[in-house]
């Protein structure tokens, strides 16, 4: 028999008497996920830097505020529900990539570049 | 204006944002989900640093070598001049909720009317921290509508949240001395505030806010706290106070 139960602040017990839950009705697994893409300034592009949980769009992009430009990392948030990325199958990266890896002629390396050009 | 009245008033917004911000703080490593965990402790920093100016501030005007540590470790109870609502434990999250959306929508009227008053170091400080605030007003705006437009727990939980914490609303309107030497005019503060407060949730459909229906709890601003407050302090001060002068 458990006599002692101590809590936390605002770790109000429920239906499990404050024990931990099973990780598949965590409320976090509730909320779908959503990858973020943060500017770090203008004119560079959106990167990906991680994803998140969030119950809807705008908390996702808040959520990405506070989690991803703490430290003045961005100007500019995207987010996307992790669910509407397709992803290129691993198994199929013999034939998707390994034919590009013999065509060196594709890369433009072979052009002498004046000094004067910057930012190539 | 007296120096006195400047100072008091001073110590009201230190001794307010950094009561919240120890009170917030309490939700670190304990928030619902992490990425709110992280969102009401980048909160917490905001009012804290807010505190910080404050106290350099009041501990310029004290001189004798007064120090911000002085000011937040070595007062207490009674001195200190914090709403009575900003010591209001957290409770659950709509508690919290709550208590930052009635804190948020007056730090936003009464920084608004600070930068436009006679101090130029408070308005300074309220320059900088309303981009903070207004942040703070919105992401609590956000969760009273999730809450209030939520589920039927959530409403409920809301509900008991405003109940609870509405009585110690009424204190932030009401001018202490120093606030009436310095022109502070509460007063109209109260009619914006509440003007935001029942747009806000009317959305949330929330029933609308009325100051005048309930008995309002006083004294925060001229040191008479609530039994919140005693163990809150003695938390935040115990290291300070046990070692004296200690550093990181």
């Amino acid at each position: 028999m458990q006599l002692i139960r101590k809590f936390y602040y605002g770790d109000i017990p429920e239906e499990t008497g404050g024990a931990a839950k099973p990780a598949s009705t965590s409320s976090s697994s509730d909320w779908p996920l959503w990858e973020v893409f943060i500017r770090s300034k203008q004119g560079l592009e959106h990167k990906h830097v991680g994803s998140l949980h969030a119950a809807d769009a705008n908390m996702a992009i808040e959520n990405a505020r506070d989690v991803y430009t703490r430290r003045s990392e961005g100007i500019s948030i995207w987010v996307v529900e992790s669910k509407h990325i397709k992803t290129s199958n691993p198994e199929a990266s013999a034939e998707l990539y390994e034919p590009a890896q013999d065509k060196i002629y594709r890369h433009p390396t072979f052009y002498d570049l004046p000094d004067e050009i910057k930012h190539m | 204006m007296t120096n006195s009245s400047l100072v008091d008033f001073t110590l009201y917004l230190a001794d307010s944002t950094l009561v919240l911000g120890q009170r917030n703080g309490e939700w670190c490593g304990h928030g619902p989900v992490l990425e709110q965990d992280i969102a009401i402790t980048n909160i917490t920093l905001d009012l804290i640093g807010q505190a910080r100016s404050f106290y350099q501030y009041a501990a310029k005007l004290i001189g004798n070598d007064c120090t911000e540590d002085r000011l937040a470790y070595w007062r207490n109870e009674r001195e200190f001049k914090n709403g009575l609502l900003c010591e209001r434990p957290n409770g659950d999250w709509a508690q919290t909720i709550a208590r930052q959306t009635f804190f948020s929508f007056y730090q936003r009227e009464l920084f608004t009317q600070l930068l436009n008053g006679s101090d130029s170091t408070l308005a300074a400080i309220a320059e900088k921290s309303l981009k903070e605030v207004r942040y703070h007003c919105r992401w609590s705006s956000e969760w009273i509508c999730r809450l209030g437009d939520g589920t039927d727990e959530s409403h409920q939980r809301l509900l008991n949240a405003l109940d609870n914490l509405w009585p110690y609303t009424g204190e932030l309107f009401i001018a202490a001395q120093y606030e009436k030497d310095l022109k502070i005019d509460t007063a109209g503060m109260s009619i914006s505030w509440m003007t935001a407060l029942s747009d806000l949730f009317a959305e949330a459909t929330l029933p609308p806010p009325s100051l005048t229906s309930t008995f309002m709890h006083t004294g925060g601003k001229t040191g008479q706290h609530t039994e919140s407050l005693g163990y809150l302090l003695a938390e935040m001060q115990y290291v300070q106070r046990s070692y004296p002068g200690c550093e990181w």
